[in-house]
This record gives structure tokens, C-alpha cells and sequence, in this order.
């Protein structure tokens, strides 16, 4: 086992526990200061798993109403991208669990590293996402709300032309040959996959202004072994991040 | 709280990189296991052995990135509560849609043009 790194210039300016500097004056030492707001992060994911509970409801709905439109809608989704963006975001799990424990050991520079990689692998699913969702708007796998939607029941001709040029027309000849409730129930798939991907992806956005601030925080040389609270916390909201996308990538991508 | 600190300041558990890595190289296992098994035809389980593969790799990232194993039973238990009541609305909300999903599939037939 490594031993405590007391090294680091920045990180152990504090004397001890019970006059840290970091200690707050309405707590009575860095113990009950840590649990408190550890017990209101927890309370914290919890509301967060209610929020997308709504919509895992919303899915678990219309697929056990309609699982045939389920299985005929998710061949569209691209799988490769799907368990490359599972990859990253465990890989980006580990390195957050890792800057933890860099932190709780006054490993500043370490930490940093693990945090860097963390927030370069939040870059890389956006961007994976982004190659996902522009395909899909050019298909017109989108809201039937949108003017350039195959689900859309009022398409214009020169909107339905351009979707059927796209790609030799190969997603809009699939569509097409859909009855209009069939279309309709794959519709509401991609609606529900939007709806899904697009509150996760705005989670990973946060964890990414997150994460920004606890590197410049760390560079900063805020965090040690009586200070790495921002770090367990900011790390536990990520692994949330990483949680719904454990349920979403089977549910979403894999419907055999 | 755990009486496992050996390192750190003691106000928390630090989690041994060994234990990291090996939760990890578990993940990715399974994530691969996900894939195989989400290609292949498994007679109408595919959902279920999805469904418990991704709540296997779930308990992970709780137990040992998110520290639950060693933390304060609270914790565990808010998560736990959290995730009850999410089991209780999808039970309630499937259930009460099947019954009358077929009167809303004949609207869908007769209006949707």
C-alpha cells in the first residue's frame, strides 16, 4: 500500500483536522462537515434518479405497448457507436474513482491527470453523440414535430425529395413502407430516444463544467487529504452519468 | 463508516487502484457480454438478461466507484429507497397502460393519416 504523500506544497497547508482551513464554522470538525454534504449529494442523486425515471416510465410504456415497433425502430441506432460511448464513459468512471483516491492522498498532480482524461472522455462521447444525431436529422429519424421528419404527417414534397435523396434513400424507402400507425409507434421511438439520449447528453454537459472547475480548482491547489470534498462529489454525480447510460445503452441500442 | 483506513486522512475510504482497475476490467466484461448476447436470438430473454447484466455492472459502479460498500449504510439506503420507488411507478404505470392501450390503438388507426 502506498503511503500518505505529505509532499505536495499545495494541498496540506491546513494543521489538522479540527482547524482545517477548510472547515466551515457551523460544523464541528471536517467529519461532520464531509458527511453532511455527502448525505445531500446522495439525497441529491436521488432526485436525479426520480427525474430520468419519468422517461424510463415513458419508454417501458409505449415498448410494452408496441414491441415490434421497438425492435424495428432500434435497427436504425448504430450499436458500434453505442458500446464505444459505454467504453468511454466506464473508462472515464474508473478515472474519477481514481482522482478520488488522488485526492483523499494529497496526489495533486495525479489527481489532475485523472481528471483531464475523465473530462477528454465526456469530450469524446459528445462528439460520438453528435455523429449519432446528425445522421439521424439528415435521415429525418427526428420529431414528427419537424419539418424535415419521416414521421412528420404533413411533409412537404421538397422536404420528402431531400430525405428521399439522402443515402440513396435507403432509411426513407424503409419508413415508407410503414402503414401510418406503424410509422407513427416507430416515430414515437425516436422521439423517446431524443428525449433519453438528449437529458443524458445535457448531464454530460454539466459533468463537463463540472469537472472544468474542479481541474481549475485543483490547479489551483485547493484539494488534499483534509480538502477533496468538491472531488468525491463532483465524482459521484458523474458516476450517476455513467449509471443511466449502463441502462440506456441495452434499452436503447440492443433490441433484439 | 468501515474501520478500513489505512491511508489517507481518515475522513473517508480510500479505495485501493487494485480494486479500481479490477471493478473496471469487470465492467467492460460485461459490456461486452451485453453486446454478444444483444446480437443473439434468446427467445423473448433478451430484455431480462439485459436488464440483469446492466444492473450487475450498476451494483458495481455503486458498490466500489461510489464507495457505497464502505460507506455509511444511509447512503446505500437513500439510493436503494430511490430506485424502489422508480420499480413501484413503472409497475403501476405499465400495468394501468395495458389495460386500456387497445382502445388507444384503434384511435391511432381510425385518425392517424
Amino acid at each position: 500500500m502506498m503511503e500518505v504523500n505529505t509532499q505536495s506544497p499545495t494541498s496540506s497547508q491546513a494543521d489538522d483536522h479540527g482547524h482545517s482551513k477548510h472547515l466551515a464554522h457551523h460544523f464541528d470538525d471536517v467529519h461532520q462537515q464531509f458527511d453532511t454534504g455527502k448525505f445531500g449529494m446522495w439525497m441529491f442523486l436521488l432526485t436525479e434518479v426520480m427525474f430520468f425515471a419519468g422517461l424510463f416510465v415513458l419508454y417501458a410504456v409505449y415498448r410494452s405497448n408496441h414491441p415490434e415497433a421497438w425492435q424495428f425502430a432500434a435497427q436504425f441506432l448504430d450499436t458500434k457507436w453505442g458500446a464505444i460511448n459505454t467504453v468511454v464513459l466506464l473508462v472515464s468512471s474508473f478515472t474519477v474513482a481514481w482522482a478520488v483516491r488522488n485526492a483523499q492522498l494529497g496526489e495533486t498532480r495525479k489527481m489532475l491527470i485523472n481528471l483531464v482524461i475523465t473530462l477528454l472522455c465526456a469530450g469524446g462521447f459528445m462528439v460520438i453523440k453528435y455523429i449519432e444525431y446528425s445522421h439521424k436529422v439528415h435521415v429525418g429519424l427526428v420529431f414528427p414535430q419537424l419539418e424535415h421528419s419521416l414521421f412528420n404527417p404533413n411533409i412537404t414534397a421538397e422536404a420528402s425529395a431531400k430525405l428521399a435523396a439522402y443515402e440513396q434513400g435507403e432509411v426513407f424507402h424503409q419508413i415508407e413502407a410503414l402503414s401510418a400507425a406503424e410509422r407513427n409507434w416507430v416515430g414515437k421511438f425516436f422521439s423517446i430516444y431524443f428525449c433519453l439520449t438528449g437529458l443524458h447528453g445535457f448531464h454530460v454537459l454539466a459533468g463537463m463544467v463540472v469537472l472544468s472547475w474542479l481541474i481549475l480548482r485543483g490547479m489551483r491547489g485547493d484539494f488534499g487529504p483534509d480538502n477533496f470534498n468538491a472531488i468525491d462529489f463532483g465524482a459521484l454525480y458523474w458516476h450517476i452519468v455513467d449509471l443511466v447510460w449502463i441502462f440506456l445503452f441495452p434499452l436503447l441500442y440492443l433490441i433484439n | 463508516m468501515s474501520g478500513e483506513h489505512h491511508e489517507g486522512s481518515g475522513v473517508s475510504h480510500v479505495q485501493s487502484v487494485k480494486v479500481l482497475a479490477i471493478v473496471l476490467g469487470a465492467l467492460l466484461v460485461l459490456t461486452w457480454l451485453t453486446y454478444v448476447t444483444g446480437s443473439a436470438n434468446l427467445h423473448g430473454w433478451d430484455l431480462s438478461i439485459a436488464m440483469l447484466i446492466a444492473t450487475v455492472k450498476a451494483s458495481l459502479v455503486c458498490l466500489f466507484f461510489m464507495h457505497l460498500k464502505y460507506d455509511r449504510p444511509l447512503h446505500g439506503t437513500v439510493f436503494l429507497v430511490a430506485v424502489l420507488f422508480v420499480g413501484v411507478f413503472l409497475a403501476y404505470v405499465v400495468g394501468d397502460s395495458l389495460e386500456y392501450q387497445h382502445y388507444f390503438d384503434q384511435h391511432i388507426e381510425d385518425h392517424v393519416k
